[in-house]
């Protein structure tokens, strides 16, 4: 065997490299506890102290179970201490350290504590066992009968892997196709639509032009969300959320397109990042900057929501507002482009870019 | 010099065996060992193993941590889903948590409000179980660290090495699909974060993420579907990867740091019964003691202080378990690039520090071994751990890798920087975008150069001896410091290990022009690479120069002791 492909465990040439010859295993050295009798008396005080005080916890655990009420919390340090919970961990916190504290105090203090040296064994088989191995394998494939008969292998190989196929196929359903059909029924569509109205997001209430002072940000969700429940209302609302501002006009840059999308500086945006969705929050009221909580992406809603700053790589959508008869806030259409976080089949020529008209 | 004579287990074995009657309380088996040594040879298999030896370091209790707080989550767990419901339906909170009552929100979340506030117990074991998931992977990084570092990855133990970069990346499914169970606002924006994280993958990430989430974020499966993962499917891999890990651990028995009788042959330690057993076995409880005391004292994920989840609202400053920090991180300082070809988004912004920056971390782990090895030739089999000093580059690689990581972390929390130092949110995260390309390099120079200085250090002390700290004034008015001898354990600790000579390049072709190639050739480029990898070292000094110094002994060289 070369060297370079060595399974011994030390070579001669290894016991060449070393200067300064192994001196052996260092003398053991005596602890106080070996050394005088009075501090081992005392260390076996200790352990068996530990463990002593291991039935006076358990009690005391099953007597905090039973005795203080549940719901009971008390202030200290500034923190509600939820006293139930606090207790029993302290009691049977402290009893589980104590046994090991006591066994490990045992083991350093009292057990023998002269280190031993054993032999190694290499990984790998002697070459007696490898031949050994050799042989019992060729009789097993003689026995096999496979060197006469070579489809045997191939055609059992060819039928356990396409076993996977039924198998992976299995999976198919879990969850629905994102075909382009089922894309535009669901991540590529909200249920704004033309008339829906725009409500606060707090109170349900639905939004007037009129209310709305110049600076002011409201959460906002579209009127018909409530209709739904369950994962149909968790859903709509990931997508559909809102953010309405209303900013002063001449402050602001209103691109020729979406002239008519706002009511005198009031705008609507998407309230879902265009990152990894996280609903954005933290309005800076004087640079017109929205800041997503999340990784901080930071968008100019006084230019058409594109990114000035951060991870986000696309304008917030925009949603095109008007006033119904009654001065409400409400949709012209759904959003013109998907809402919230990028995805390979989305087709992203008809965002809004910095400088578009 | 001789060699002291030392307990051997060969010795111990003698006297067990061969000995007319066992000496010691225990005469012979009887009773149910008996019952069980006719079944299944159990006195066969206690004499191979009772006296098993382990050598003893602090570092070695890295992972014993990893493996105590992992059953320590087993053991909580299953208490927690006798209680929990993953189920996203919806229901009202009539609980005894009174700020909640009347509130909408889904089962999954009112069961571990329940687990909290109605079940006794329920909160310190919820507790408990956070802060041993933390703990976990808390551990498994620093053991793995202690791995690197030392070495302890080479032949014959790279299955081993590749075994743990499976935990450690499965350990981080599991803490990420455990904190989505609760489904309060926090666990829900994680939930989104993953959503966003899956759809950016170029081509199939809408469909995986149609098939994780069966539909549209968040629907009303996912909760489920993770349920059956965190405690089934990844707890199920990983008992099974730990009980792999610790059999091989037996199998090659455990490395030693070098020391005096400390071999590439042997292995030097307490035995497992008793010593061995009652410190690991100890150790046992003092690590589930003090995750019971942090339960009981620190409050961890108080979910009804952030409510039930709404896709509409986040928590200011949310941030993900410490694990995830880096990838966070990573996602915070990329810079918003995306590709619009034709109708397709190819979301680099999102792909690229998610997906591709995970797949070269746990890639760049798993073939290091094989790296190493081949860039130093080596195939031995490796017992004795390197001081970290003594593989320099492996060493600076090392520190580089943690130095990137370290700043990815600070990237995950780059806006609580910015408010605790009074910065700017965009000057943090600018700076960040640098610093993890520089940050690394100068990371690896400095380690480098600290490690060879070390090399030195230790060439010195071989040579010259130790400082004695003593001033001495010679008749001539001049001072100096002699210099005491070291021990002999010290100067075989200090020069027992190997050094390196970079690999040679072979010939490319034979005299006939035959290209060369196969085992045993070595090409141009990876003797480049391999003088770069172990070019550097001091030399350790030789037995001649070691001799020399002390033959020409004067107080500043003196021998030493024999
Ligand atoms: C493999 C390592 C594991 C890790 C890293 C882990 C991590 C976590 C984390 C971080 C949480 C959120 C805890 C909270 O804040 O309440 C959690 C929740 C939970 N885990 Fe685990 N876990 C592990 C294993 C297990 C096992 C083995 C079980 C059950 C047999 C289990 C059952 C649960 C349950 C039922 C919950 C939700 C209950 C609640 O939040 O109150 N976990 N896990
Ligand atoms: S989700 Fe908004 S910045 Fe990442």
């Amino acid at each position: 065997m070369t060297p370079e492909h060595s399974t011994a465990l030390a070579t001669p040439e290894d016991e060449m490299l070393h200067p300064v010859l192994d001196p052996g295993i260092e003398e053991h050295v005596e602890r106080y506890s070996d050394a005088d009798a009075a501090v081992g008396d005392r260390a076996y005080k200790q352990v068996v102290l530990c463990f002593g005080l291991v039935p006076v916890l358990a009690i005391a655990f099953v007597v905090v179970y039973f005795a203080v009420p549940a719901d009971f919390t008390a202030r200290l340090l500034g923190v509600n201490w939820h006293v139930h919970s606090t207790l029993l961990g302290l009691t049977g916190g402290l009893a589980v350290l104590l046994v090991g504290i006591g066994a490990i105090h045992w083991a350093r203090q009292l057990m023998n504590d002269t280190e031993i040296a054993e032999e190694r064994h290499a990984a790998s088989s002697s070459d007696e066992e490898k031949n050994g191995f050799v042989e019992k394998l060729n009789a097993g494939i003689a026995d096999a009968g496979v060197h006469r008969r070579g489809l045997l292998v191939s055609s059992l190989g060819g039928a356990l892997g396409i076993l996977a196929v039924p198998a992976v196929v299995t999976l198919a359903d879990l969850g629905p196709w994102p075909t382009a059909a089922v894309r535009r029924e669901t991540i590529e569509k909200t249920i704004w639509a033309d008339g829906v109205r725009v409500v606060n997001d707090n109170n349900w209430l639905p939004l007037k032009a009129s209310d709305l002072e110049i600076g002011q940000l409201v959460n906002a969700e579209p009127e018909n969300l409530r209709e739904l429940h369950g994962a149909a209302y968790h859903n709509a609302k990931a997508k559909a959320a809102l953010i309405v501002v209303r900013m002063d006009p001449n402050s602001i840059r209103i691109p020729e397109s979406r002239r008519d999308w706002q009511i005198g500086g009031i705008l609507a945006y998407s309230k879902i990042c265009t990152h990894v969705g996280c609903p954005i929050s933290l309005w800076e009221q004087q640079t017109h900057h929205l800041l997503c909580p999340c990784h901080q992406s930071t968008f100019d809603l006084g230019n058409s929501g594109v990114v000035v700053f951060g991870p986000a790589a696309r304008a917030l959508p925009q949603l095109p507002l008007r006033m119904d008869a009654q001065g409400y806030l409400v949709a012209q259409s759904d959003f013109t482009v998907p809402v919230g976080p990028s995805f390979f089949e989305r087709d992203s020529r008809n965002d809004f870019k910095d400088g578009d008209q | 010099m001789m060699a002291k004579p030392a307990a051997t287990a060969e010795q111990a074995e003698v006297l067990e065996t061969h000995a007319p009657a066992p000496a010691g309380p225990v005469k012979k088996l009887g009773g149910p060992a008996i019952w069980f040594d006719e079944r299944i040879g159990l006195a066969k298999l206690g004499k191979a193993s009772l006296r098993k030896v382990f050598p003893d370091h602090w570092s070695f209790l890295l992972g014993e941590i990893a493996l105590y707080s992992f059953i320590v989550l087993l053991l909580t767990g299953l208490f927690l889903t006798i209680w929990f419901k993953p189920s996203m339906g919806e229901v009202e909170y009539h609980g005894s948590y009174q700020l909640m009552r009347g509130l909408a929100m889904s089962q999954a979340f009112e069961s571990t409000l329940q687990i909290s506030f109605d079940v006794r117990g329920g909160m310190l074991v919820r507790q408990i179980h956070h802060w041993a998931a933390i703990l976990f992977m808390a551990a498994m990084t620093a053991h793995m660290l202690r791995v690197f570092f030392t070495g302890a990855f080479r032949k014959p133990r790279e299955l081993n090495w590749l075994i743990g970069v499976g935990l450690l990346s499965l350990g981080m499914i599991a803490g990420m699909t455990g904190y989505s169970l609760p489904d309060d606002l926090l666990s829900g924006t994680g939930l989104r974060f993953t959503d966003g994280a899956i759809r950016a993958v170029p081509i199939v990430g809408t469909w995986v993420e149609f098939f994780i989430f069966d539909g549209e974020f968040p629907g009303d499966a996912i909760i489920a579907r993770f349920y059956m993962a965190h405690i089934l499917l990844l707890p199920a891999i990983l008992l099974g990867l730990i009980a792999a890990h610790m059999a091989l651990v037996v199998y090659h028995k455990h490395t030693q740091f070098p020391g005096p009788g400390r071999t590439e042959k042997n292995v030097v330690g307490y035995p497992l019964f008793p010593v061995y057993a009652a410190k690991a076995g100890g150790f046992f409880f003092i690590v589930f003691g003090v995750l019971i005391l942090m339960g009981a004292t620190m409050s961890i994920n108080q979910v009804w202080l952030y409510g039930p989840y709404n896709p509409a609202q986040v928590t200011a400053g949310s941030q993900p378990d410490w694990y995830m920090g880096w990838v966070e991180g990573a996602v915070r300082i990329m810079p918003g690039w995306e590709s619009h070809w034709g109708p397709t988004t190819w979301s680099w912004n999102v792909f690229v520090p998610f997906a591709i920056l995970m797949g070269i971390f746990y890639t760049a782990l798993g073939i290091w071994p094989f790296v190493e090895s081949w860039l130093t030739g080596d195939k031995r089999p490796h017992h004795i751990l390197d001081r970290p000093r003594n593989a320099p580059t492996r060493t600076a690689l090392g520190v580089a890798g943690m130095t990137f990581y370290g700043l990815l972390w600070a990237g995950g929390g780059n806006d609580i920087l910015a408010t605790q130092f009074s910065l700017s949110l965009n000057s943090v995260t600018w700076f960040l975008r640098f610093a993890v390309f520089v940050g690394p390099v100068i990371a690896f120079l400095v380690t480098k150069r600290m490690c060879l200085s070390l090399q030195r250090a230790d060439r010195e002390r071989v040579l010259h001896g130790s400082e004695s700290g003593i001033l001495v004034r010679s008749q001539i008015g001049g001072y100096s410091e002699p210099h005491v001898p070291i021990s002999v354990d010290e100067a075989f600790t200090l020069t027992q290990h190997r050094q390196y000579t970079p690999l040679e390049a072979t010939p490319t072709e034979d005299e006939h022009g035959v290209k060369l190639k196969g085992p045993g050739t070595v090409s141009g480029l990876r003797a480049k690479l391999s003088a770069w990898y172990s070019g550097y070292d001091v030399a350790k000094p030789t037995a001649a120069q070691i001799a020399e110094s002390h033959h020409h002994g004067d107080e500043d060289t003196p021998a030493l002791p024999h």
